[in-house]
């Protein structure tokens, strides 16, 4: 059996009365892509931080990366790799001076920052942007950039924040085939996206529902259980059972 | 009526920044023009012209009449515009953001509530809860009301279902399926191809130009590649294979498919054969109908 490098149990979250994250038990195989699905407000921002250690749940457990998630939150933090679709790198600095300036966050030396960097860049086809400033980057760009940074310390887990929103056609796939790459390394990579048939591109797929987990499975298990071609269907009759209208 | 005849403008130092290379349309009563490109194609740029927000460089853009640039004034008071990122006030509640533009626009929520009442209702119940403690379906929803209240002519639209998710995206569109009904003219921008289907008339934008302009089955019947559906198990190794194939022109993932144009001589029982050949038993080719989605590929790879 493989590594699990997720594994959570009973996970919740509590704002006042309010329950954002109720009873979560799933977990996450090393080198898998788990897609993390859910209408706007279910609670997969919420669920996401406990992942990361930022956020305290209320109740349950769990480890990410080998590290409990509420005594050895600060060992999670430099152990997985993160990437939002809102920020990601600085805008103002330099293609290289972003990779410089993680590679650095994360307690990597000059010296390997120097050699990994030309890898990426090489990788990428990317050096004769060394010197560009990030904002004159296209956003498929950008975004391929950011994923590579965010993956740039070899974390045993990345998580991605809808890492394709707005990104063309062509380019959200090559993004994907970057994914698949990173999975193959031994990667485990958490997604969490609106376009439907990115679903498919994943292992698992776990769908939220008013904080808690509905579905998950495989996409064609699922589209199997729901009786239906499509994950946008799976998606469309599972995200109708929410009540709640937060 | 929208008519739009050779808009361009350019950003930055210089004007180094191409954000619109001679953009011309026309929209008229009761259709829904949408503008589907990726983010940096320049549809928030043509829009903010539109909604005499930003001047064009040169060209001309009239609405129901009224020049963009010249009658500035009267255009501000016909288009209802919702900008790309959520700008209503989120200290205010609901209720109060609503009323505060009512009254910008010298009318009431009485007066034209029969226009948002559709929309507005899903959102009463919460009428007390400040704006930016509102979920991102929600607060769509509220900045539709805000663009409506003053009953506008023309509805300017920039990316509204962005990060939005699938559930709520087809309630929003379904409201505006029912606005056009009522005669306004809708010009709507969105990166989700999928959402072309919904609209009377798309241009598809990349790079500042509009790449095509027809009513989506016009798009999708503008299609010359041939294009096949493979599926299959082990589905990376079959796209890294079809890619080396001399007879495959192009191959990206689908869901959980993959498409793949090819060039006229290549059969399928042939690359069938070859593909079991080489050790994908159970693989499964048929012609397929091309989405919007393809459509956009293949004139951007032209």
């Amino acid at each position: 059996m493989k590594k699990k490098v997720i594994e959570v149990s009973g996970l919740t979250k509590r704002f006042g009365h309010f329950t954002a994250v109720d009873h979560i038990t799933f977990d996450v195989e090393e080198g898998e892509i788990f897609g993390f699905l859910g209408a706007n407000g279910a609670g997969k921002t919420t669920a996401m931080q406990m992942l990361c250690g930022i956020s305290k749940p209320t109740s349950g457990s769990g480890t990410v990366a080998g590290f409990d998630i509420i005594r050895e939150n600060e060992q999670i933090k430099r152990n997985i790799g993160y990437m939002s679709q809102r920020f990601s790198l600085y805008e103002d600095l330099k293609v290289w001076e972003n990779i410089r300036l993680f590679g650095g966050i994360y307690g990597l030396s000059d010296k390997v920052i120097a050699r990994k960097t030309d890898e990426l860049l090489e990788r990428l086809n990317f050096r004769e942007e060394r010197s560009t400033l990030v904002k004159y980057l296209p956003l498929g760009w950008k975004q391929k950039l950011a994923f590579s940074v965010a993956i740039f310390h070899d974390p045993g887990i990345v998580f991605l924040d809808e890492p394709t929103g707005g990104v063309d056609p062509a380019m959200r796939r090559q993004f994907w085939e970057m994914i698949y790459e990173a999975a193959d390394r031994g990667i485990t990579v958490f997604v969490t996206t609106h376009y439907m048939d990115e679903a498919e591109y994943c292992n698992r797929v776990s769908i939220m529902v008013d904080g808690r987990i509905d579905a998950l499975d495989t996409p064609g298990a699922l589209r199997r259980k729901y009786d239906t071609d499509s994950m946008d269907e799976v998606f469309r009759q599972l995200a109708r059972r929410a009540t709640r209208n937060e | 009526m929208v008519e739009v005849t050779d808009l361009r403008k350019r950003y930055g130092r210089l004007g180094r920044t191409l954000a619109l290379d001679g953009i011309s349309f026309t929209a008229g009563e009761g259709e829904i023009f949408g503008v589907i490109g990726p983010d940096g194609a320049g549809k928030s740029t043509l829009f903010r012209i539109l909604a005499s927000l930003i001047l064009p460089d040169s060209g001309k853009a009239r609405l129901n009449g009224h020049d963009v640039v010249t009658d500035y004034q009267k255009i501000r008071q016909i288009i209802g515009y919702m900008p790309e990122r959520f700008s209503l006030y989120q200290d205010l509640s609901v209720e109060e953001n609503l009323q505060f533009f009512a009254t910008l626009f010298h009318t009431t929520i009485e007066e034209n509530y029969h226009l948002i009442s559709d929309i507005y209702r899903q959102i009463e119940p919460f009428k007390k809860r400040r704006a930016g403690a509102l979920s991102g379906g929600m607060k769509q929803k509220l900045a539709l009301s805000c663009a409506l209240i003053h009953k506008p002519e023309i509805l300017i639209l920039d990316e509204p279902t962005t990060g939005v998710d699938p559930v709520s995206r087809k309630e929003f569109w379904d409201m505006l399926q029912r606005l056009k009904e009522q005669g306004i003219i809708i010009l709507v921008s969105t990166a989700y191809m999928d959402e072309a289907s919904q609209c009377s008339r798309i241009a598809l934008m990349q790079g500042g130009s509009f790449i095509a302009t027809d009513t989506p089955q016009g798009i999708i019947g503008s299609y010359r590649e041939i294009l096949w559906s493979v599926e299959g198990s082990r589905i990376t190794a079959l796209l890294a294979t079809l890619r080396q194939h001399p007879g495959v022109k192009s191959c990206f993932a689908f869901g959980e498919r993959l498409h793949v144009t090819v060039t006229k001589d290549l059969r399928p029982e042939v690359l069938k054969q070859e593909l079991i050949g080489k050790g994908f038993d159970d693989v499964r080719i048929a012609p397929v109908t091309p989405t919007v989605e393809d459509c956009f590929m293949a004139i951007e790879q032209k």
